[in-house]
């Protein structure tokens, strides 16, 4: 009935990637932990998001993977840095960048747009020599069928249980006069 | 202690297995709790409870990716997918509970949330 996954049917997880991905999640996951400022502590958990997002892939979970990027770092992470934004003074006040962040910073964005583009040309090469249908199939497939089958209960469950969060959370965010007043926009 | 070492050598050696997925686990978890001890930031403690949650769906993909079951293929995955729908629900509610507490208090400690009985 199911199309089973044996272990057997998986490629072998590459050490290289993992042991990358796996210092950068825990690196930046215990930046959380001890970082000062909260603006920073939110960087850092944007990168410990995209390091779970990159075991994700490694692991063949290639939907989990972009509903991570999609719905944490891409939906959580705003929301969170808004809440920092609007439960602050003046959080991004010492966020100005040194000369030396920019070059720095500029440094990483070449060298990160040189790999992106290396990694285009091979996929291009790639494309053309490899027969159709020969890469890895991947789990999507199958896990859209589990979603709407055997599981159809709890994702209908997990629709309600959006709208419901959706009404109530706008209901007590909702801007209204308080009891002692707005004190924030003095200081 | 030494079998901490242990377990550490036989990781830094062997081929990537479930051991490994679950030790990163077990540092992102434990990082998301010291993250909720440390933090008097209200949104700072939602970081640490994100990666908390983080923390178990690495352990899910990782069990269902190196031992799966024959009955129930991905359901791993699935109750990945269901942990980041709550955890979005989550988020959302608390970042409203968050701010109509500040608007109440000007502030975002937790150590002054001590008279919120109505």
């Amino acid at each position: 009935m199911h199309s089973t996954i044996a272990v057997g049917d998986l490629a072998p997880v590459a050490p290289a990637m993992f042991w990358l991905l796996a210092v950068v999640t825990a690196a930046a996951s215990l930046a959380v932990a001890f970082s000062r400022d909260i603006v920073r502590t939110a960087v850092w958990l944007l990168l410990a998001l995209l390091g779970v997002a990159g075991i994700y892939l490694l692991l063949d979970a290639q939907f989990l993977a972009a509903v991570q990027l999609v719905v944490y770092a891409g939906g959580i992470l705003v929301l969170i840095v808004f809440g920092v934004m609007l439960t602050n003074r003046t959080p991004m006040g010492r966020l100005q960048p040194s000369r030396v962040a920019v070059v720095g910073a500029t440094c990483v964005g070449g060298v990160l747009l040189a790999t992106a583009c290396s990694a285009v040309e091979i996929l291009a090469n790639h494309r053309t020599s490899a027969p159709a249908g020969s890469g890895p199939e991947g789990t999507v497939a199958e896990l859209g069928r589990l979603l709407l089958g055997e599981y159809l209960i709890p994702f209908e469950l997990a629709s309600v249980i959006l709208l419901v969060v959706m009404i109530g959370a706008a209901y007590l965010a909702k801007a209204r006069r308080t009891r002692r007043g707005r004190l924030g926009g003095g200081a | 202690m030494m079998a901490t070492a242990m377990l550490m050598g036989e990781l830094m050696s062997g081929p990537i297995g479930l051991g490994h997925l679950m030790v990163l686990g077990a540092v992102v978890f434990v990082s998301g709790v010291v993250t909720i001890l440390l933090k008097r930031n209200a949104v700072g403690i939602l970081m640490g409870v994100e990666l908390v949650l983080n923390a178990a769906n690495i352990n899910l993909v990782a069990v269902d990716r190196f031992a799966p079951t024959v009955m129930e293929p991905l359901a791993g995955q699935v109750f990945a997918i269901f942990i980041i729908v709550i955890a979005a629900a989550e988020a959302a509610v608390a970042l409203a509970i968050f701010l109509n507490f500040y608007n109440n208090f000007a502030s975002i400690d937790v150590e002054r949330a001590d008279e919120l009985q109505g």
